[in-house]
């Protein structure tokens, strides 16, 4: 008896640990589950109508509007740097997109796949006017403000120790208490990524008075992430970004995707609106998954200047994410 | 026995493990003895199958492995290049830390909140009802946000105790007799207090720090380094108590045979501290203030004061929103455990013409403690799990540094955290160990 038992329970497990068929289960669901940052404007944070808006967000709008075909099924977990991988892995959420940067262990030990980088990043300090320092390296001794589960954390010992200064840290648990110590005066200097520094100062009343230090102390290539093993639903995440890509070089808006798609005669364009070949079937979807995504949200470089590009109150330049074209590394692989 | 030996020997049937009651009770505990075993071993098997899908291994070799990130609070030597060991080691010392000052505030302020509330005083005893209803209806949580928000808000920051370049030019201007611009600043915006060496802050309390000029040596045992100085200074105090103690008994011999207790207040101070007094002297033992380098010209460098130690905004709050928040429970106990007493006993102690005070402690209070220890365990146990909330106000404990930077860094969830509840069980057993053996000193002895 005992054995039959064991056996169904066996038979159990192996339902139960089954975790290959990401898209099935979104499918099923009717919804997308996405992994996202607590608040950081620009980037992913609810509105006071608890829409969410930002640029990680509507690469999951893309991705809900390429799988489900509605961008609006998108429900957002807010995860916080300690508990996003944990999320992911656990299955509670189908993809992580909330500015985590690739490494090698997060990549390999913690079992998780970084399938494209959307936004090329690197870690700086904002310090107040009135302080007097002008750079990174004259702040031996300060008292630094840091998010903990991050790769910053380790980014900060490092380049402490490379320049043989010391400094004392002050472990928050997000970006808003991050602000919060640091405008009361309880560490000198912030640090986390550049990006989420200039979204930081923008939301603050005295914006003029803080500045970031010209410093960038680390590579944080930041990207979706997915699970390790289901290569079909991580080739969905990356060819959808990579439309989105596609659609800036080839000059396809949001606007104008019909037009062009009507009277156009370049093939790759044929094949990203699904007129040509059969695309869309090789991982699973139909063949306008990639047009719906750009018709959703725009392409990559509409996305980055609605949320965060210049005109916005972030202002951040394109720099690193340009488009390969224009000196930038944002680059897509052949969509062929 | 004769008449045991013609009893008609029953046949065994399977029924009569249900029907008869001499098995039933054997049976039902087998059973549930045997459906636990299953759950338990699904359950591992369980987390080995879901380990082998996602491709992990199941080991504790990263607690050997360079840690890479800095804690603000240490107990004991760390820097980034430690191991998540080592990091383990402070976490758990910075939880103890809280765990240990918290209970004794706790156990102060409790009991002194049970006394008061049961007083003859109207406002007092109302005062520290509303205390005991207000802290323990409100999460705990709260209360350690309530405290440390304005610690970090309210006050100044280290730089404004800095001597800066224009107040040394405006006081030279003055000492040669010139005429300041009404807006000249000559001291710094805020002052240390204690005799200037006690430096309170947005960041916490900077605090002298205790220094020996002629420190005794120490030893190393792996990793941790054990100090002479400090193991002679509590050699000196236990034997000072010790002689305190033999004092004290002759003193009572004496009372016990002539009636008449001998002054012995003045010679247990001598002995008590004198000997720690003259060892301190002995060897060198004298503070470092904190405070910010000086150039030649006397302004004020670097961001943070330096030497002494600092006592954090986070380890203030926390300890002090425990103790508070435990205290109002335990103040309860403690007027169960008053009230609990029988009035006639501090009437026969009042009619021997004791003073209300020693009435309380010499009558009530030692008989009330049979009532009120083992609660108030149960109260040790919870403040010490509670230290797990310091993570809300970024105090690196042993859930900030292992179950926290160290299980994101290195991904192994599992381990961290049936490590941490293993270590958090240890320590409550430990306490409650402790305390049993303290409930049975003072519970009534059968004579």
């Amino acid at each position: 008896m005992k054995k039959t038992v064991l056996l169904a329970t066996a038979a159990v497990l192996a339902a139960g640990v089954a975790q290959a068929g990401t898209l099935d289960d979104v499918k099923a669901r009717g919804e997308l589950i996405c992994g996202s940052n607590t608040g950081l404007t620009g980037f992913g944070a609810p509105g006071a109508d608890g829409t969410w808006t930002g640029f990680d967000v509507d690469l999951c709008k893309a991705l809900a509007a390429a799988v489900l075909g509605d961008a609006s099924k998108v429900k957002f977990v807010p995860t916080t740097g300690e508990t996003r991988f944990t999320a992911l892995a656990s299955g509670e959420v189908d993809v992580l997109i909330r500015n985590s940067t690739w490494t090698f262990s997060r990549d390999t030990e913690l079992a998780l796949d970084f399938v494209a980088v959307n936004y090329y990043d690197g870690q700086g300090f904002m310090v107040k006017k009135d302080l007097g320092v002008t750079s990174a390296k004259e702040l031996n001794g300060a008292t630094v403000c840091i998010q903990t589960g991050t790769t910053t954390e380790l980014n900060l010992a490092d380049f402490f120790k490379a320049n043989n200064m010391t400094y004392t840290a002050v472990n928050v648990a997000d970006d808003s208490e991050g602000q919060r110590q640091y405008l009361a005066g309880a560490c000198d200097t912030y640090t986390t990524d550049a990006s989420g520094l200039a979204a930081s100062r923008a939301t603050m009343a005295d914006a003029e008075n803080h500045i970031i230090l010209p410093e960038i102390i680390s590579k944080e290539p930041l990207g979706p992430v997915v699970r390790h093993g289901d290569n079909q639903w991580g080739d969905i995440v990356r060819w959808t970004y990579f439309a989105l890509l596609i659609a800036e070089e080839k000059g396809i808006t949001k606007a104008n995707f019909e037009e062009i798609a009507a009277s156009t005669t370049d093939p790759e364009v044929k094949r990203l609106a699904g007129l040509e070949g059969d695309m869309g079937a090789k991982i699973g979807l139909d063949n306008e998954f990639a047009k719906r995504a750009v018709l959703a949200v725009g392409n990559y470089g509409e996305v980055f200047d609605a949320n965060i590009g210049e005109s916005t109150p972030i202002g951040l330049a394109r720099g690193l994410n340009a488009l390969w074209t224009q000196g930038g590394l944002q680059y897509a692989a052949p969509f062929r | 026995m004769a008449y045991a030996t013609e009893t008609p020997k029953e046949n065994f049937r399977l029924s009569m493990l249900i029907y008869d009651t001499r098995f039933r009770s054997m049976t039902i505990q087998i059973v549930v003895l045997i459906l636990f075993g299953l759950a338990l071993s699904w359950l591992v098997n369980n987390t080995i199958d879901n380990l082998a899908a996602k491709g992990k291994t199941f080991n504790y070799n990263f607690l050997w492995v360079r840690a890479g990130y800095d804690i603000e609070q240490t107990l004991i030597p760390y820097t980034n290049d430690s191991s998540h060991g080592r990091a383990l080691f402070v976490g758990l010392a910075n939880t103890l830390l809280v765990a240990f000052v918290g209970c004794i505030l706790a156990t102060i302020v409790g009991v002194l909140v049970g006394v008061l509330r049961l007083s003859k005083n109207w406002l007092v005893a109302r005062i520290m009802t509303v205390y005991v209803e207000i802290f323990r209806n409100i999460p705990v949580l709260l209360w350690i946000l309530f405290i440390y928000v304005p610690l970090t808000e309210i006050g100044p920051e280290p730089k404004d105790f800095k001597v800066t370049q224009p107040m040394i030019d405006a006081l030279a201007i003055e000492a040669q007799g010139g005429t300041l611009p009404p807006d000249a600043v000559t001291t710094p915006a805020a002052s240390k207090v204690l005799f200037d060496t006690v430096a309170i802050t947005k960041r916490g309390m900077f605090m002298p720090k205790p220094l020996l000029e002629r420190p005794l040596g120490s030893f190393s045992i792996g990793d941790f380094t054990i100090s002479f100085s400090v193991l002679a200074a509590l050699a000196v105090v236990a034997a000072s108590i010790w002689v305190n103690a033999q004092l004290r008994r002759k003193a009572r011999v004496v009372q016990e045979t002539t009636g008449v207790r001998p002054t012995t207040w003045w010679k247990s101070l001598l002995i008590l501290f004198a000997p720690l007094v003259l060892l301190l002297i002995a060897m060198g033992f004298h503070l470092e203030v904190p405070a910010f380098p000086v150039t030649e010209a006397g302004v004020s460098q670097g961001f943070n004061f330096q030497g002494g130690f600092t006592i954090s905004a986070s380890l203030l709050a926390l300890t002090v929103a425990l103790a508070l928040y435990t205290g109002a429970f335990i103040a309860e106990i403690v007027r169960a455990g008053i009230m609990a007493i029988s009035k006639g006993q501090s009437e026969a102690s009042f009619a021997l013409g004791l003073r209300p005070g020693r009435t309380m402690s010499l009558v009530v209070l030692p008989q009330a403690l049979r009532v009120i220890i083992p609660p108030l365990i149960s109260q040790y146990l919870n403040l010490t799990k509670n230290t797990s909330l310091g993570i809300a106000v970024s105090y690196l404990d042993l859930r900030g540094t292992l179950g926290g930077i160290t299980l994101n860094q290195t991904g192994r969830e599992l381990e961290c955290m049936l490590l941490m509840m293993l270590i958090y069980l240890t320590i409550s057993l430990i306490i409650s160990v402790g305390m049993n053996i303290y409930n049975q000193s003072v519970q009534l002895k059968a004579r």
